[in-house]
């Protein structure tokens, strides 16, 4: 009777144990964070090395004009090469759509004005909301690469989310800037698959402050 | 042919869908209140309202209004009597006034969103109108004033 009862609990430990295992690698492999609607599974190989050196690109591209413009350590986004202050001063507001008549689309169609100088379009220009501001500007790549993967920074992302995110309209956007503006430093298919390689190679971040 | 509104009026426009709105209001309706400046968006003096926005008429295609209302400064009041008109001509904002058309339609937006607005607040939601000839202290004062009309007339409403 003693050995029966002992043997049972070992039995159901190793099970349950085995079914908690299994559990925690689903989790892990979707990624955690908020649940996405399709639940396949990412899978995440980790590697630091290959992670590094895919963010390295990833940064150089979200430093760019055509990114960290609309990414403003302030409340007025930037513009130009040398990312000056937006002329007319626009404001975020709270939804990053601008203010009273300032609005972003009031100016910024649902394509791009032909010619130069004139205002780049897409149909969901904004900035990001001031409840979850996205900061690029200044961020060091350490910095960006851990903001990057905290839900409470980047807009409630996940896993999955940030890797469909390669595809949203405006990011892609940025590779069609309107006449006369620098495309960012390397295709967006280059940019895809730097970005998707640093996030399922465990989205290591670079080592420093 | 393309069917816009434009101050409660219905039209249909015999146009190319990428013109832009400014060109149909004044060079086919016929309404030239609202002004060309600098054909960039970066002035303000085209400015009217579309469905509530004051959106840059010099850069917003025709084919963007379609089925949307459209309110222009000859529009902004039956009889001139906007709080923003009024306090307008009270303070006497304008000098050469070639801009502000598109600063009393940007001016009536932000009151509208905020009938309390301070000095910042101005400053926030009028940026994007230039004026030339400097009238800036004079359109914040003007705000100013229209808001405590705009307060007065709802209160005997």
């Amino acid at each position: 009777m003693k050995q029966t009862k002992r043997r049972f609990p070992v039995k159901a430990f190793v099970f349950i144990n085995l079914l908690l295992a299994m559990a925690a690698t689903m989790a892990f492999t979707s990624g955690g964070g908020n649940r996405s609607t399709d639940s396949s599974p990412v899978t995440v190989k980790k590697d630091s090395i290959t992670s590094i050196k895919a963010f390295r690109q990833v940064y150089t591209v979200l430093m760019s004009a055509r990114c960290m413009n609309c990414h403003p350590s302030g409340d007025i986004p930037l513009q130009g090469d040398d990312n000056h202050l937006h002329t007319m001063s626009p404001r975020r507001g709270n939804d990053g759509k601008g203010v009273y008549a300032m609005k972003c689309s009031n100016c910024h169609q649902s394509t791009n004005t032909p010619g130069l100088h004139t205002p780049p379009g897409n149909p969901n220009w904004h900035l990001p909301p001031a409840n979850m501001k996205m900061v690029f500007q200044g961020r060091t790549p350490h910095q960006l690469a851990k903001q990057l993967i905290d839900p409470r920074q980047n807009g409630n992302k996940d896993l999955k989310k940030l890797i469909a995110h390669a595809d949203d309209g405006l990011v892609v956007g940025a590779w069609n800037p309107g006449d006369g503006r620098t495309l960012p430093p390397m295709s967006h298919d280059a940019f895809k698959k730097a970005w998707i390689t640093w996030l399922t190679t465990g989205a290591y971040a670079p080592k420093g402050k | 042919m393309t069917n816009i509104t434009i101050n409660g009026t219905p039209h249909q426009v015999d146009a190319d869908p990428d013109m832009p709105l400014l060109w149909v209001i004044r060079d086919i309706i016929g309404l030239t209140g609202t002004k060309y400046g600098c054909g960039v968006a970066q002035c303000g003096a085209c400015v009217i309202h579309l469905n509530g926005d004051a959106v840059r008429s010099c850069v917003t295609k025709l084919s963007r209004a379609t089925g949307k209302q459209i309110v222009t400064i000859e529009g902004l009041s039956k009889n001139n009597d906007h709080p923003a008109q009024l306090a307008w001509n009270e303070e006497q904002v304008p000098q050469c006034g070639y801009c502000h058309s598109g600063q009393i339609m940007s001016a009536a937006v932000l009151l509208r969103d905020n009938p309390h607005p301070t000095d910042a607040d101005i400053d926030a939601g009028m940026a994007g109108n230039i004026c030339r000839c400097g009238t800036y202290q004079r359109i914040r004062k003007a705000i100013h004033l229209a808001a405590e009309l705009q307060r007065k007339e709802g209160a005997s409403k």
